[in-house]
């Protein structure tokens, strides 16, 4: 874990860069000589972009099957490919796209197979949504936890490919069918079973994302993407789809992302995501200087659209509402930012989400009420909060044992 | 594997309503679109066959062969115990092993009623899986971690024995088969409830 910097770091940094600053500036630049990118001609053109090698943004991995998006360091509302968080359940396939099929058969009068092609040509959708994963909350965090660590297996992107329901209508399917299983080709061939309203509503098999081919890590070469639903029914690498009038009850539907309750009954098909926000920004492993602070962070619900967002600087006594940067989009991160004057005490800083149909999103005691001291880690979306220290250091606050 | 049969016993549809406000992104029932575009090719059923491997609670899909503890005993000592311990007690992988508290899930009023000082009980195949042939469906295709489908019906079978015995819900000398899987008695059948939406 590293360190936290302090003010005293900055400020001998910052003072460094300044007396550099000085001695290079005798004719009068404000620049260094050897930063003074106004003399020589810059870099050519390049076939494949880069970042700029200042900046070292990174999913931390953790285990042989999960990567974070690392919320702290990323800005507006879409997630860089390469930082869309990952978790596979036997690691990633390498698929050549030009072998790819997709098999959709079961209650459906033409049993059909799709290539890569095939998908390519029939009418195209697009749509910016979140992706998550149902295990997304450090229910253990410490205080040195950074948002990644609290809420880093949620990230979005503009999905493109066909809509569902567009190939349910080529393969004929049937109106008895009231379930679907969708089948990956990874080493696990994961199975979900997903219900027929949701494939015939917004659902897509898609192969397209921020613009270029999904990513291996995201499914490549096509994933079923279903708006606002739980990561895990999102099948990645999707090469199976049987209709039927039944769900098949897999093992990731029964033993695994299931929520036991505090009354003993477990939930199932707990699809939809419940509002949620978090603040990224100011967080762990920032410092901040009194004066004036812009709070940032993202909502989302699976619901719809975000309603409002509610900030609280006092520890949950009184809140206001941030702003919501457009556009709102229903089931997708909205950037919400709410300007906060720091008079340099002790506090605690906190969001709290509201969707269009009035959901609010819960305290850690409501839940914990709710599923009960052996809840599992699935489709948990707590109000958490930040502390700020006097000397501007910014932790996580840390939550009494669940 | 389906067969276009209506089967009554878990048929949990209706319950399921989508949300009213529907966010047509992504609908596309245009009224421009044909019937049929004609992308696509028709699936041999040898394709179809090759791929379909899945199996339903009430067994549609289980293949023939046959096994028992007896016979899963060796295979699992030398394919699972590695990850799942030696008696299913759980290793790097998951524990599969515990019945405790009887018909109880290890969650609830009644849980917490019995456990009083004991240590928590972990959720497993005893406690927490709601159907036996889900045993099978998911050990053939994902088990052993390191070489999935690998293992021919016969071991499976003889896993799955091993499991269900071991966890205390058929005898040893049960003999596991697409007849007789679907049958066997899960603790954890009745405790889950499907989202209202």
């Amino acid at each position: 874990m590293t360190q936290p910097l302090t003010r005293r770091d900055l400020l001998s940094r910052a003072a460094g860069t300044v007396g550099a600053a000085v001695i290079g500036s005798s004719k009068g630049s404000a620049q260094t000589q050897s930063n003074d990118t106004t003399k020589s001609p810059g870099g050519p053109p390049t076939e494949l972009g880069l970042r700029s090698p200042h900046e070292r943004l990174l999913r931390p991995t953790s285990g042989s099957n999960v990567s974070r998006t690392p919320h702290q360091d990323l800005f507006g509302s879409i997630t860089p490919s390469d930082l869309h968080y990952e978790r596979h359940h036997a690691g990633v396939p390498e698929i050549d796209p030009v072998g790819y099929q997709l098999l959709v058969h079961g209650m459906v009068e033409r049993p059909t197979i799709f290539t890569l092609d095939d998908l390519k040509r029939f009418p195209a959708v697009s749509r910016i949504a979140f992706l998550e994963c149902s295990g997304n909350y450090g229910r253990n965090a410490g205080p040195d936890s950074k948002p990644e660590q609290i809420c880093g297996l949620t990230s979005q992107s503009e999905w493109t490919g066909v809509a569902l329901s567009t190939l349910l209508r080529e393969v004929g399917a049937s109106s008895d069918a009231t379930w679907l299983v969708a089948e990956g080709q990874d080493a696990a061939v994961m199975t979900r079973s997903v219900p027929m309203e949701k494939a015939w509503n917004d659902a897509m098999v898609a192969y397209g994302q921020n613009g270029e081919p999904i990513r291996p890590a995201q499914g490549y070469p096509a994933r079923l993407f279903l708006p606002g639903w739980e990561g895990n029914a999102n099948v990645k690498w999707l090469r199976r789809i049987e209709l039927a009038d039944r769900p098949f009850m897999t093992r990731e539907e029964t033993s695994k992302y299931t929520d036991p309750l505090a009354d003993g009954t477990a939930r199932q098909f707990s699809f939809v995501f419940d509002a949620r926000s978090i603040i990224t920004k100011p967080a762990y492993p920032e410092t901040i200087e009194p004066g004036w602070v812009e709070i940032r962070g993202i909502a989302w619900s699976g619901r719809g659209t975000i309603a409002r967002v509610e900030i609280s600087s006092d520890g949950g006594r009184s809140w206001t509402n941030a702003r919501l940067q457009e556009p709102v989009l229903p089931k997708a991160h909205v950037r919400f930012r709410h300007l906060w004057n720091w008079d340099g005490t002790n506090t605690e800083i906190m969001s709290r989400a509201v969707d269009e149909t009035g959901y609010v999103q819960p305290s850690r005691d409501a839940l914990r009420a709710a599923r009960g001291r052996r809840a599992r880690g699935y489709h948990l979306n707590p109000v958490t909060a930040w502390t700020i220290r006097p000397d501007g250091r910014v932790f996580y606050k840390e939550e009494p044992p669940w | 594997m389906v067969r276009r049969q209506r089967t009554v016993a878990i048929t949990i549809a209706g319950v399921l309503i989508i949300a009213a406000a529907s966010h047509g992104q992504t609908r596309t029932s245009g009224s421009d679109y044909p019937e049929r575009f004609g992308f696509g090719r028709a699936a041999t059923h040898g394709e179809i066959d090759a791929w379909d491997i899945d199996v339903m609670p009430d067994g549609h899909g289980l293949p023939a062969g046959e096994g028992t503890a007896a016979t899963g005993a060796g295979i699992y000592l030398r394919l699972c115990a590695s990850c799942h311990g030696r008696e299913g007690e759980g290793a790097t992988a998951a524990p599969l092993v515990g019945a405790d508290p009887e018909s109880t899930p290890p969650f609830g009023p009644r849980y917490e009623a019995w456990r009083g000082d004991r240590p928590d009980v972990p959720y497993t195949i005893g406690n927490y899986w709601p159907y036996a042939a889900t045993l099978y469906d998911y050990i053939n295709r994902a088990m052993p971690s390191n070489a999935p489908g690998s293992l021919d019906a016969d071991q499976v079978y003889g896993l799955v024995a091993w499991l269900l015995a071991k966890n205390g819900l058929i005898s040893n000398d049960a003999i596991m088969n697409a007849e007789t899987l679907p049958t066997v008695d899960m603790p954890a059948r009745g405790i889950f409830v499907p989202v209202e939406r």
